[in-house]
C-alpha cells in the first residue's frame, strides 16, 4: 500500500521475465502474445528508450510498468520493491500520456497539481508553479488544457507528471501528436529536463532518430522481445540482428559465406560476387553461411572506369553495379546501385565537391573498410526491419521465438 | 433553463455582411416557433395572470368572474394551500434523488461498463427508453395494478413479513414517491448517460496514474465531468415531478395529494378559477425560483 514518498533521484526498474497474453487462452481463440518474457533493467537517473515499430510491445510493456496493464506472468520491480501486486495509483511511477489526457474541467494549476493534493502534499500549488516554470508555462496557469496548443499542452502533461518525481517516469510517445519542428524542439527540451531533475526517464517510441537523440541506453524491441540493448552509437556501429540493423538508421544487408580466416578477420564471399573481410567479434556467426551489413555512408562508390585503384585487393567489395537512382539532399547525395545478385545497395556521400562523383546509369564499385563491416546470423532476413518489410519481419520473428518460448505453444 | 441551454454550442456569428436579404434569414427561421410560443404560450400566461387577479361577480353563475386587480386570491391561495406547495416540493425532491441514486449507475454502467460490448449497450439503452413506447398515465395505472392491496407485490411482502399484515401500499405517499421516481428515471438517465458516454477512459487512467484510487477518480474525474449531465437529469426530472398530479391522482390519497391535484379540483371541481390560476402561478415562479438557485450554485457553465 506504501507510496514512495517522491524519491528525489528515480530508481532501478528491473523487469523479470515480463510477459502479457492478450485474450483468454482457454475460448480456443489463440490469445495474442503482446510482451514475451522480458527481462530488462533500466538503471535509476538514466534516459532508456523502448524503440520499435508498433505493435512490438512497448506500450504494453510502459503499460504494465505503470499499472495499468497486469502481466500474465513475470515482475515489475522499482527500486528493488516488487510491485507487481500493487494498482497504478500506488506506484511511485507516473505517465506522459500519449493522448497526453490532461483533466479538460481543471485548469492548468489543478492539473499539475492534481498528483501532489492525492498523496496530501502541503506545498502543492507552490510545488506545480515551479514545475510550470520548468516547462516554461507559469503564464499560463489558470488556463483550461482546450485553451492550449498541441505542444503547450504536452509540457503541462510532462510538468504534472514531473512534479511528483516519480522514481521512474513513463512516456508514452509523447511527441508523437507534434509536429517535426515542434518534435525536434521538444526532445532537446525533454533531454535537458531529465537531466535537470535527474529521474529515471523510460520512453517508447517508434521514431529511431528520436530514441538516439535523447536516451542514454536504447532497447530495440521486435515482436514482444528486446532485440538488442545498448547506447545508441553501439547499437548503429554493430548491430545484432538484421532487425536492428534495419531500424536503427539504414544497412546493406548481403548474404555470404565464411570461406576461411585471415588472423582477426573472417573471409567471406557475398552473394553477387563481392568478398569481405569482417572482424571475428564484428561477427554473430563466425562458419558457414553470415550476412554481411554495412552503413551506406561508410560505402565508397567509385566509377568503375578507375581500374588503377591500388586498394582493390584490400578493401571490402560487393563487386559492379549499376546506379539506378542519385537523390541530391544538400549535405549529402544518396545513391542506389543495383548489385546483380546483391540486391540493391545504398550509399550516402557527403557533397564536398563541386559535381557528383557518379551519375545514373554509371557502372561503379562498391568497396568499405573492414572495420566498418558486422556479420549476423546466416539465418537472419535481411529485409527484417525494414519499412517495406515490417509485416514479413513480424511473422519470421514469430517463427523463429516459437521453439524457445515452448510454453506459449502448449497455451 | 440556462444549463440545458449551455449544452448546445453557442452560435453567435453574425450574419455575413453584403447581401441584404440574408439579414433577415435568422428571423424568418425563428418565425414559426415564435409565433407557437406566443400563441400557446405568452397568450395563455397573460390570460392565466388576468384569471389570477380576477374575482367572482357578485350574485353571478357559478365560476363567473370578471376582470380586477385582487392581489387577496395570491395571499389567500398561500395561506390556504401552503402544505401542498412544501409536499409537491417534497416529493419533488424525493423522487429527484432517488431519480438520480438508481439513474446514475444505471447510466455508467450503460456508458462506461457496457463500453466494450456496443450490443449490450444498446439493448441496455432501448430498455431505459422502451417505458416510453406506452402513455405516461397507462403506466401508472399499471403500477396502481401492481401496488394494489391484493397484488402478488403486496401479498409477497406481507408473506415475507417486510410489511405488517395491515399494511397497503396504494393511496401511501411512499406510492406516489415511488410512481414519480420510476417514470421520470428515464429523464434522469439519458442526460447522464449522454455525458458519461464522452467520457474518455485515458482521463481514468491519468487519474489513477496520479494516485487517485478508483473512488477518488470517481469523484475528482468522473463526477465532475458528467455534472452537466447531472444537472439537466435533475431539471428534467424535478420541474414535471413538482408539478405532476397524475401519480398522486392515481397512487396517492387524500393525505398524499399534490398541488397539482389541488389545483386540478379547484379548476374542474369547485370551479374557482382564479385561486386556480393564483396557484399555478404561484407554482411556476416557485419552481423557478428553485431551479435558478441550483444552476447557479452547480456552475455548470463553467464545465463546458
Amino acid at each position: 500500500m506504501a507510496v514512495a514518498s517522491g524519491a528525489s533521484s528515480g530508481a532501478d526498474l528491473h523487469l523479470d521475465r515480463l510477459t502479457k497474453r492478450f485474450g483468454s487462452s482457454r475460448a480456443g481463440a489463440p490469445a495474442a502474445l503482446a510482451v514475451d518474457d522480458l527481462t530488462l533493467t533500466v538503471p535509476a537517473g538514466t534516459f532508456f528508450a523502448l524503440l520499435g515499430p508498433s505493435g512490438c510491445g512497448k506500450t504494453t510493456t510502459l503499460r504494465m510498468v505503470a499499472g495499468l496493464e497486469e502481466p500474465t506472468s513475470g515482475r515489475v520491480l522499482i527500486g528493488g520493491q516488487d510491485v507487481t501486486a500493487t494498482r497504478a495509483h500506488q506506484r511511485p511511477v507516473n505517465t506522459v500520456f500519449q493522448s497526453y489526457a490532461l483533466f479538460p474541467h481543471m485548469d492548468v494549476l489543478a492539473n499539475v497539481a492534481f498528483g501532489l493534493r492525492r498523496r496530501r502534499r502541503r506545498d502543492a500549488e507552490a510545488a506545480a508553479r515551479e514545475a510550470l516554470e520548468l516547462v516554461e508555462l507559469a503564464h499560463l496557469a489558470d488556463r483550461r488544457p482546450g485553451q492550449l496548443s498541441g505542444g503547450q499542452q504536452q509540457r503541462v502533461a510532462l510538468a504534472r507528471a514531473v512534479v511528483n518525481r516519480p522514481a521512474v517516469l513513463l512516456l508514452d510517445e509523447p511527441l508523437g501528436a507534434l509536429d517535426l519542428k515542434l518534435r525536434r524542439q521538444m526532445q532537446v527540451e525533454l533531454k535537458r529536463i531529465q537531466t535537470d531533475v535527474g529521474l529515471t526517464f523510460v520512453h517508447v517510441t517508434h521514431d529511431q532518430e528520436e530514441a538516439m537523440t535523447m536516451a542514454d541506453r536504447v532497447a530495440v524491441m521486435n515482436d514482444g522481445q528486446v532485440e538488442q540493448l545498448g547506447a545508441p552509437q553501439e547499437l548503429y556501429d554493430l548491430p545484432r540482428s538484421a532487425f536492428v540493423a534495419n531500424f536503427l538508421g539504414q544497412s546493406n544487408l548481403v548474404p555470404g559465406t565464411v570461406t576461411g580466416a585471415r588472423g582477426d578477420l573472417l573471409e567471406v564471399a557475398l552473394a553477387g560476387g563481392g568478398h569481405a573481410l569482417v572482424p571475428r567479434g564484428r561477427s554473430v556467426s563466425a562458419t558457414g553461411r553470415v550476412v554481411v551489413g554495412v552503413r551506406p555512408e561508410k560505402v565508397h562508390i567509385a566509377p568503375d572506369a578507375d581500374r588503377d585503384g591500388a586498394a582493390e585487393p584490400a578493401a571490402n567489395s560487393f563487386g559492379t553495379g549499376t546506379v539506378v537512382d542519385a537523390s541530391f539532399a544538400g549535405v549529402s547525395t544518396q545513391y542506389l546501385v543495383d548489385v546483380p545478385g546483391a540486391g540493391r545497395l545504398s550509399v550516402f556521400t557527403q557533397n564536398l565537391g563541386h559535381a557528383p562523383l557518379v551519375r545514373r546509369g554509371d557502372r561503379v564499385r562498391l568497396s568499405w573498410a573492414p572495420e566498418h563491416g558486422f556479420g549476423l546470423r546466416g539465418d537472419d532476413d535481411p529485409a527484417a526491419g525494414t519499412l517495406e518489410h515490417q509485416d514479413t519481419a513480424a511473422t519470421d520473428a514469430t517463427a523463429a521465438t516459437d521453439a524457445t518460448a515452448d510454453a506459449v505453444v502448449a497455451g | 433553463m440556462a444549463a440545458l441551454a449551455g449544452l448546445s454550442p453557442t452560435a453567435a456569428a453574425g450574419p455575413p455582411p453584403g447581401r441584404r436579404g440574408a439579414r433577415w434569414t435568422p428571423y424568418l427561421l425563428l418565425a414559426p416557433g415564435l409565433l407557437w410560443l406566443l400563441l400557446f404560450f405568452v397568450l395563455p400566461l397573460v390570460l392565466l395572470v388576468t384569471t389570477s387577479l380576477s374575482e367572482p361577480v357578485p350574485g353571478g353563475e357559478v365560476g363567473q368572474t370578471r376582470p380586477a386587480f385582487r392581489v387577496a386570491n395570491y395571499t389567500e391561495a398561500l395561506a390556504d394551500y401552503w402544505p401542498w406547495f412544501l409536499r409537491s416540493v417534497g416529493y419533488g425532491l424525493l423522487a429527484t434523488v432517488l431519480a438520480l441514486l438508481i439513474g446514475y449507475p444505471l447510466a455508467y454502467a450503460i456508458a462506461v461498463r457496457a463500453r466494450a460490448r456496443p450490443l449490450v449497450q444498446q439493448l441496455l439503452l432501448v430498455a431505459v427508453v422502451a417505458p416510453f413506447f406506452t402513455s405516461f398515465v397507462l403506466r401508472t395505472i399499471a403500477w396502481r395494478q401492481v401496488l394494489a392491496d391484493e397484488s402478488v407485490v403486496v401479498s409477497a411482502l406481507k408473506a415475507l413479513a417486510v410489511l405488517p399484515d395491515d399494511a397497503r401500499l396504494t393511496a401511501t405517499p411512499l406510492a406516489v414517491v415511488a410512481g414519480l421516481t420510476y417514470n421520470f428515471i428515464p429523464f434522469m438517465t439519458l442526460p447522464i448517460y449522454a455525458s458519461l458516454e464522452r467520457l474518455d477512459p485515458r482521463l481514468l487512467e491519468a487519474g489513477q496514474d496520479l494516485y487517485a484510487g478508483p473512488a477518488t477518480t470517481f469523484a475528482t474525474v468522473t463526477l465532475p465531468l458528467s455534472l452537466p449531465g447531472v444537472v439537466a437529469g435533475t431539471l428534467l426530472t424535478f420541474i414535471p415531478a413538482t408539478g405532476d398530479y397524475v401519480n398522486a391522482a392515481l397512487l396517492g390519497g387524500p393525505g398524499s395529494a399534490m398541488l397539482g391535484n389541488v389545483i386540478d379540483s379547484r379548476f374542474f371541481r369547485v370551479v374557482d378559477y382564479p385561486t386556480a390560476a393564483a396557484l399555478s402561478f404561484l407554482l411556476m415562479a416557485l419552481i423557478l425560483a428553485l431551479v435558478a438557485l441550483y444552476v447557479r450554485r452547480a456552475g455548470t457553465e463553467d464545465l463546458l
